[in-house]
């Protein structure tokens, strides 16, 4: 009895096994050039059916390719998906990978740069039509290995009624370091026992807590990393003053103690836990539902300059695949990064469309005139900075990370934190130097 | 006979092939990778002698895995299945609700671990979360669990035992209703008090149950590390790191796969280690009827 | 009564203490809670997520917002083709090796023993690269198939077989001979028997240990085909946006409520199934 059975069940795992080896048999000369395509999901909503619906309509201008999406999880899963299909020899064609992950990509010879596509002018013209500040990320040794998808900077968000009660104006957001921390400390209430029952500012530390540390250090002119992606600089004066402003920020009682969590910086805010944090520009759309009360979106506060640094996922082609199949992918990216296309997306999610002449669009445009708040990543643009990146970059970062942390939590002094957090960089990057 | 060596082999070849294919070559693949560098792109692999296991010993990270892992060990180990006994001697006793107690205690088990951690996110949040409106209530100063070097790994170490308790529980509770309910009759005329009656005659006839679910506690100890990825991802500064995870950060994150063969045999030996103890060790204390 | 006579009784009777009552309680109220919080929070719209109000208003959006996230139907099948399929060959395999260990002698007995007890302690989970790299060749990524396995031979119910097998009294099976039976019909008609409680044992510590495995099935899965529950939750993990508490219970409760209906309906079959001769 148990045997028939056994067979029964394995009889429907076979035959799926089966049919998928049919759906993969290799292009012949008839069938339609095969595009794998993994994607990330990073923000809310039906994602998916966006994506899906980009693929369809692409499908449906060009016959002869098929593209399919494959939902491969958060962004750091969808590198391990990419990097260990690659390592086996099957990656996908194209992918939505982390801006940073490019040297890592780069080193494992995983990806090809997309100069080797662009032939005519059109294409150069439109690799030409990206915002600067995304491309920083995408480019390295003279080639462009990753093309703007989805993208954003850190912004802050403040709540316009807890201005208001702390007789502050509520249309005027705190430009600088001073006026923050001025903001901040009339912003903060204690309830009766003496506890906090509203922080004044927020600032996340976990997750990725080096992001959110260039919202500090790109405001004091230091700049964490090279375009090389081969030396870092930590320990410079600059950097430990911009932590010691967080951990001060701390020590004043108008900051939240210990590592903040990302996961729920958006819930304390709608909770009215802090008067204003600085999030992802991609929580937009989620906090214009969610927030109970009218609320300001602004650049962040600068100290010797304004600044903030970019972040977000690039479109990159694989190696291993065809060279049809790759010629077929970026006919994809071409299509899906076309102005009208990038206004659609960067409304669907809250991402940062990724070219000006996305924002030149009727619909955008709209958009824009009824809701400005979306308008304030872009004109964060100019002062943007990439996002910390280096080779080996998850392990440099990790160093960078553990480093706030330990400051953070008074493990260590913003000094000794940084200085230890230079030397295992340095250490780690030395076969690149 | 020759005939039933032919036997034996053709119904021991299934498993062995599969495990073979999927077990031992996978490993000594691994193990002959942690002597080697890790291949990047066009540079192969080479062979680096001991250098893994050199550079291993002076990670601090490491060692704080380590560490910590044991810590959790000692912790969740005695709790969950202490806590899995109690809970079957109550619902085993005739208890008002038992139905109920029994699948209060069995619902972790059945809830998947990513959706828990989620829950438990909340319970530990700063301000409006759970735990900190009960010690708000009780007058306790606010405390940021998750974000604490100093109570991160007890608070995740919380969340472990609270999965694990319950799914042993049935375990014991099978055995003690396998019970001969004469032994407690005969205990009963003898005058036993409960306490006497549990030392002398359960707890040695509930020894296979507790071998059984000791060498299962001692794997989940260095497999769960799911609930890692959503509380605190090994932080504040690696105060909550646990060995697979930081096995997962080099060999996934950082792409170090030599490296990561080579914290893999450590965690292979630590296993083996404790495999080994209770084969030989415990095995012996153990009565069969 | 005097003290003595009511501890007798108590013994006798397996009657609990008021303080064993209201410690028993205590424990499962704070079990549950998670579970608690999790009904709660499905059915408030998310402002509530965080407040208790009692008279908040109830709603279901949650649960269609979460049904359209993704195609929970099929990831619910694919879970349980896969725990099904994975215990059912794990049953099979196991039971025909264990036989081999205990009733005969052959070359390599114990070699072959030593190595089956390695996976107890080489998980497959730590191979994922390799194991990855074989099913591309295989031609089988993105298959319940390929899920299952790694795990199709467990040396951990070879093992609990082994030693289960190896106590049946050797009388049985020499009745059984007499009988004319082969040796697998003496495998089906007495050792299987006598060995159900740990097939059942086992049977949960399988389902349980699938049901909520994830990175494995995350790197070998690429489509709603072959992809099971685990990794379909992970899709409210976005981390940009922070957590929605709301979602994500309805999702839970969506995914576990079958089970935990399954384990309120049938709790008393499911212990006394163990029951027959307990844990040896």
């Amino acid at each position: 009895m148990q045997r028939k059975s056994f067979l029964k069940i394995c009889a429907m795992p076979l035959l799926a096994a089966a049919s998928g080896l049919y759906g993969a048999m290799p292009a012949m000369a008839q069938a339609p050039v095969e595009v794998s395509f993994y994607y990330p999901v990073a923000v809310g909503g039906p994602i998916a059916k966006t994506i899906d619906g980009f693929a369809e309509g692409f499908m449906k201008e060009n016959p002869g390719i098929k593209v399919s999406p494959i939902y491969a999880g958060t962004y750091q899963e969808t590198i391990v998906k990419a990097l260990t299909a690659h390592k086996s020899g099957t990656p996908p064609v194209t992918s939505v990978l982390l801006s940073t992950d490019m040297f890592t990509l780069i080193d494992e010879d995983a990806v090809v740069p997309i100069d080797n596509f662009v032939k005519t002018p059109e294409d150069k013209a439109w690799m030409d039509s990206f915002y600067p500040a995304f491309m920083q990320n995408s480019r390295t040794g003279g080639k462009t290995w990753g093309i703007p998808f989805q993208r954003s900077t850190v912004v802050m968000y403040w709540n316009k009624d807890a201005f208001k009660e702390a007789g502050l104006d509520p249309d005027k957001a705190p430009a600088t370091w001073a006026e923050l921390k001025a903001a901040a400390t009339r912003l903060t209430k204690k309830d009766a026992d003496g506890k906090v029952s509203q922080w004044g500012v927020q600032i996340p530390a976990s997750g990725f807590p080096y992001w959110l540390f260039q919202t500090l250090t790109t405001p004091n002119g230091a700049i964490l990393a090279n375009e090389a992606g081969t030396a870092v600089k930590f320990d410079d004066p600059k950097v430990i003053e911009a932590l010691q402003f967080w951990v001060d920020l701390g020590k004043a009682g108008v900051h939240p103690p210990g590592v903040v969590e990302w996961g729920t910086t958006p819930k304390d805010f709608f909770e009215k836990k802090a008067a204003i944090i600085y999030t992802t520009t991609g929580n937009l759309t989620n906090i214009r539902k969610n927030a109970g009360f009218p609320f300001g979106v602004g650049m962040i506060p600068g100290n010797t300059r304004k600044g903030s640094p970019t972040g977000g996922g690039n479109f990159y082609i694989f190696k291993k695949s065809t060279p049809e199949q790759q010629q077929a992918a970026f006919k994809f990216i071409k299509w899906i990064t076309q102005p009208e296309r990038a206004a659609t997306w960067s409304m669907d999610t809250g991402y940062v469309a990724v070219s000006p002449a996305a924002y030149d669009t009727p619909a955008l445009k709209k958009y824009g005139a009824e809701f400005p708040p979306a308008l304030v990543a872009r004109d964060q643009l100019p002062v943007s900075v990439a996002e910390f990146s280096t080779h080996e970059n998850q392990r440099v970062t990790k160093a960078l990370n553990d480093g706030l942390q330990a400051a953070l939590t008074g493990t260590k002094t913003p000094a000794q934190a940084m200085k230890d957090a230079q030397q295992e960089a340095d250490r780690i990057l030395r076969a690149y130097k | 006979m020759k005939q039933r060596s032919v036997h034996a082999w053709l119904m021991l070849l299934p498993a062995m092939l599969l495990l073979v294919a999927f077990t031992h070559w996978p490993a000594v693949s691994t193990f002959i990778d942690s002597f080697h560098s890790t291949p990047r792109g066009a540079r192969p692999s080479v062979w680096v002698g001991l250098e893994n296991y050199q550079v291993m010993t002076q990670d601090p990270v490491f060692w704080k895995a380590v560490r910590n892992n044991l810590i959790f060990a000692a912790a969740t180990i005695p709790a969950s299945i202490g806590l899995a006994l109690a809970m079957a001697l109550w619902v085993n006793e005739r208890m008002a609700g038992r139905a109920f107690l029994r699948m209060a205690y069995f619902t972790p088990t059945v809830l998947p671990m990513i959706a828990v951690a989620n829950i438990w996110l909340f319970f530990y949040t700063p301000q409006y979360g759970l735990l900190e409106r009960f010690t708000g209530m009780l007058g306790l100063p606010a405390h940021n669990w998750l974000g604490s070097p100093s109570t991160a790994l007890g608070a995740v170490t919380a969340v472990a035992i609270w999965k694990e308790a319950g799914f042993f529980m049935i375990f014991y509770l099978a055995a003690l209703q396998s019970l001969n309910p004469s032994l407690r009759e005969a205990a009963a005329i003898e005058g036993a008090s409960r306490g006497y009656f549990f030392r002398r005659v359960l707890w040695p006839l509930l020894m296979p149950t507790t071998l059984f679910v000791l060498i299962n506690a001692c794997i989940n100890a260095f497999r769960m590390v799911d609930h890692l990825f959503v509380l605190t991802r090994g932080g504040p500064d690696n105060a909550s790191i646990l060995l697979l995870y930081h096995l997962y950060e080099v060999g996934f994150s950082f792409w170090d796969t030599a490296y990561a063969s080579a914290i893999t045999v450590v965690l292979v030996l630590v296993l083996a280690a404790i495999a080994l103890f209770q084969f030989f060790v415990l095995d012996r204390r153990v009565h069969y009827k | 009564m005097s003290t003595a006579e009511t501890r007798t009784r108590r013994l006798v009777y397996n009657e609990p203490t008021l303080l064993d009552t209201l410690a028993a309680w205590l424990l499962a109220l704070l079990w549950i809670l998670p579970l608690a919080y999790a009904v709660w929070t499905a059915f408030h719209p998310s402002e509530y997520s965080t407040r208790f109000e009692l008279l908040a208003p109830l709603t279901l959006s949650n649960f269609s917002r979460a049904w359209e996230a993704a195609p929970f139907a099929r990831y619910f099948l694919n879970t349980a083709a896969l725990v099904v399929m994975i215990l059912a060959v794990q049953l099979v395999l196991a039971t025909l090796a264990a036989y081999a260990f205990a009733r005969y002698e052959f070359r390599g007995r114990n070699i072959a023993f030593a190595l089956v007890l390695v996976q107890l302690m080489v998980m497959p989970d730590i191979l994922v690269v390799e194991n990855y790299k074989t099913m591309a060749r295989l031609g089988l990524v993105d298959t319940l198939l390929a899920i299952g396995l790694p795990y199709f031979a467990s040396a951990f119910a070879i093992f609990l077989l082994r030693q289960t097998f190896l106590g049946v009294p050797k009388e049985l099976d020499e009745a059984a001979r007499v009988e004319g039976a082969g040796p697998l019909q003496i495998l089906w008609r007495v050792y299987m028997p006598l060995a159900r409680p740990v097939y059942t044992a086992f049977a949960l510590v399988s389902v349980s240990y699938h049901w909520n495995n994830f990175l494995w099935p995350l790197i070998v899965t690429n489509s709603v085909n072959a992809r099971p529950l685990t990794v379909g939750l992970q899709v409210f993990s976005s981390v940009d946006q922070g957590v929605d508490w709301s979602i994500i219970t309805a999702a839970t409760l969506m995914t576990s409520a079958p089970l935990l209906i399954a384990f309120l309906l049938f709790q008393r079959q499911f212990v006394q199934s163990f029951m027959r001769a307990g844990i040896k």
